[in-house]
């Protein structure tokens, strides 16, 4: 047992941190989240520069080799500035190939993906399915070696940014995954609360390469899911750090009454809940990476993940809210960056899954 | 990082359930398990059989009889205790005189006081808090007037302690006590004095919470003449002493081995108590949901505990004020699970005074009223958790 980065680790978040520092601050983003697309070339040319695209695949298609853990501190980098990349869903979708692709496939993608020519997503989600990652109703026919996929899925992250998607449809041996690419899909591309991009994802017929086995999907599903919601835990921890950091700021520079108002006890202690908070979620976002790079087995796996979400999207909520009451009038304004990475961190809770979601996962597998 | 545990630390862990059960006394295993009240013999044979085998103070330097583990070592040691339901050890002398004395104490100090803390020949308890010094401690007003006669050097005591857990068992006391009322700052003027109970002058009176129990004390001090060499680092310098020793004190308010072992029996016996509908507790999602928080919580908990040992092996650094949290968020787990062990034992939990054996209650529940009323006491005591609040927003935060 250990709680330490490896130089490594702590040298790339190192790096990622002082690139997002210089070339990604809250002006820098705020141009890039009000441009057509909503993500920046440049700066995906970086993260690929940086070896990001790569890290989580396997040296023999260029990347590093990296897992979850790896991966934590790129993602509180991340979480700290707000970053609206499509970098989590390309890495997700990623996962997917590196894990069900043919080796022909994987071939065909992931260096691609590795160099950051090729961005992904993946599409499960569907109107009235909420959380249940078993509840797909899209279905794909065979039309001689390819599949026809027919269906919607909603909420799509990094859709439009996406040359190809992966998409779970049922055929007759149940939910199996397939390649898209996504001219051949209909998208209704939209700005998310945290303002990101994500689209509807329409597919009539279209052209499908099937991914992975027919049938059985399921546990893959789960397994990267898993992955993504580890993940997706450390990139909270990086936003809840600069949350408390910059209403600690606020309390030591407002003045009121003629004094600080970080002088007052009843916000001392607000603030010093809100860091305990932080903390404990950090904590938690150390088991589910650790977890999901060395599960015991998939249940001890899913165990950590579910019991991990339900802290990070409690303590999300938590220290999102008491920031904007700690900021007052001005924590409601645009202007302010902690009025989006409030934006962040209740989008967080939710996605993949939120609290009350995992709440009952977690008491299925006790 | 990897959270899991190596294989020569599930060796060692191995190697200390299996030394726990062969060495913890039936007698001792069932009253922990059924929750009775336990007396100075029955502390003091447990801290003996430990002090035997050499695992008494893990933390202590090798010379004095520590264990060389690291930090993890020291974790799971404490976590299998908890887990085997073995009798508490009393932190005053391991954990809070001796650390004081291996800081401060002179050579002759330490040889006179540390084998007898380690061997649990004498029982220690606690002077520092004050009928009108609480959160406040700095305030306190015990006097102790430095006097030389043919006898020697003597400081005359004459004040009051309060809230002294266990004082009535003690042999000896460690005490906060003022040398110098006429410094600018509350803080300068205090010192630290070890007092013998037996001295004359010493009145232990009890208090008893509202559980029924006596755990607590009023301690009197009358004239009690206590030789100068019980002084502990300078005259004066008692603040510097106390706020080491507080460090020290709230890395052990996680009792984290505890509150597992306190959780699993709550789910044990939800899973088996039938609900309204007839279905078992674990099955209604509004207590199971709260139960499930508060199981996350700890685990967290026991993470971030892990993280801050961790920091501290790295760094070789005494714990900051951030270790504050571990006793903020340990205590409420504690309080929680007695809260929520009383809504599943439900209208059972009403009868007060139950022995263990009357038919028709089982261990978890007969006791449980009181012991809900008696861990309220937990977010008070050790710096109540308001004023570790305070330590971290201060110390930490610099607000």
């Amino acid at each position: 047992m250990n709680f330490d980065y490896n130089e490594e680790q702590q040298l790339l978040a190192d790096s990622v941190r002082r690139f997002l520092a210089k070339d990604y601050g809250f002006e820098a983003r705020k141009k890039i989240v009000g441009s057509r697309q909503g993500w920046s070339a440049e700066v995906w040319a970086q993260l690929a520069e940086m070896g990001l695209t790569g890290l989580p695949f396997s040296p023999d298609f260029g990347g590093f080799g990296g897992g979850a853990v790896d991966l934590m501190g790129v993602m509180e980098a991340a979480g700290g500035a707000l970053l609206v990349e499509p970098y989590l869903p390309t890495i997700m979708a990623g996962q997917l190939v590196a894990r069900a692709g043919s080796d022909a496939q994987k071939k065909a993608i992931l260096p691609q993906v590795v160099q950051g020519k090729l961005r992904l997503a993946f599409a499960h989600g569907e109107k009235g399915a909420r959380y249940n990652l078993a509840k797909v109703a899209a279905s794909a026919k065979a039309a001689g070696a390819r599949w026809e996929i027919t269906g919607e899925k909603s909420v799509v992250l990094g859709a439009a940014a996406a040359d190809r998607i992966v998409v779970s449809a049922n055929t007759a041996k149940g939910m199996s995954l397939f390649l898209v690419d996504t001219k051949d899909a209909k998208l209704r591309s939209y700005v998310t609360l945290d303002e990101m991009r994500a689209a509807d994802v329409a597919l009539a017929g279209a052209k499908g390469e099937q991914l992975g086995a027919e049938g059985g999907a399921l546990a893959l599903v789960e397994e990267v899911a898993d992955f993504a919601t580890a993940l997706v835990c450390a990139e909270a921890v990086g936003a809840m750090k600069f949350t408390c950091d910059t209403t600690l700021e606020y309390l030591k520079t407002r003045k009121q009454f003629g004094v600080t108002i970080g002088t007052f006890q009843a916000l001392q202690h607000r603030m010093v809940d809100m860091y305990v908070s932080y903390e404990q979620a950090k904590s938690m976002a150390c088991l589910a990476c650790s977890k999901v790079d060395a599960p015991l087995d998939a249940k001890d796996r899913a165990r950590a993940v579910s019991a991990a979400k339900i802290k990070i999207a409690d303590n999300a909520r938590h220290i999102s809210q008491e920031a904007i009451q700690l900021h007052g009038g001005m924590g409601m304004t645009e202007e302010m960056k902690v009025s989006h990475s409030f934006r962040r961190l209740t989008m967080i809770a939710q996605q993949f899954g939120d609290a009350q979601h995992h709440l009952t996962r977690f008491a299925r597998l006790s | 990082m990897d959270l899991n545990y190596s294989q020569e630390e599930s060796a060692f862990r191995d190697e200390v359930r299996g030394w726990l059960k062969a060495n913890l006394p039936q007698d001792l295993r069932q009253k922990i398990a059924n929750y009775e009240e336990l007396g100075r013999d029955d502390l003091l044979r447990w801290h003996r059989i430990l002090a035997k085998k050499g695992w008494v103070a893990p933390a202590w330097p090798k010379e004095w009889g520590g264990t060389d583990w690291n930090v993890v070592q020291r974790y799971i040691f404490e976590e299998e205790c908890g887990f085997a339901g073995t009798p508490p050890l009393i932190p005053f002398g391991l954990a809070m005189c001796g650390p004081v004395l291996l800081r401060f104490g002179t050579p002759e100090q330490k040889k006179r006081f540390l084998p007898g803390i380690y061997n649990g020949e004498a029982f220690w308890c606690q002077g520092y808090s004050e009928p009108g010094s609480g959160s406040d401690l700095a305030s306190l007003k015990m006097k102790a007037e430095r006097v030389s006669d043919k006898g020697g050097d003597h400081y005359v005591c004459n004040g009051q302690k309060i809230w002294t857990t266990l004082g009535h068992y003690a042999d000896w006391i460690f005490c906060l006590v003022r040398t110098d009322s006429n410094m600018a700052k509350k803080q300068e003027g205090i010192s630290f004095l070890l007092i013998d109970m037996k001295t004359p002058g010493i009145t232990v009176r009890p208090l008893i919470l509202m559980d029924g129990g006596h755990e607590v004390n009023e301690v009197f001090f009358e004239n009690v003449k206590v030789p100068a060499e019980n002084l502990i680092y300078e005259e004066g310098k008692g603040w510097t002493v106390a706020k080491y020793l507080l460090g020290h004190e709230r890395m052990n308010t996680g009792r984290i081995g505890a509150s597992k072992r306190e959780l699993a029996k709550l789910k044990d016996f939800a899973a088996r108590q039938p609900g309204d509908d007839g279905r078992p507790l674990t099955e209604d999602p509004r207590f199971r949901d709260k139960l499930t928080r508060v199981e996350v919580e700890l685990m967290a908990l026991e993470i971030t505990n892990l993280r801050f040992l961790d920091q501290m092996r790295r760094s070789g650094q005494p714990p900051g004020a951030d270790v504050s949290m571990l006793k903020i968020k340990g205590t409420e787990i504690q309080q929680a699970l007695t809260e929520l062990s009383m809504q599943a034992v439900g209208p059972l939990a009403q009868p007060f005074k139950v022995v263990a054996n009357d038919p028709g209650f089982d261990a978890f529940t007969a006791g449980l009223a009181p012991r809900y009323c008696n861990f309220r006491k937990t977010s008070i005591y050790a710096g109540s958790n308001e004023i570790q609040r305070n330590i971290i927003s201060k110390m930490t935060l610099g607000l």
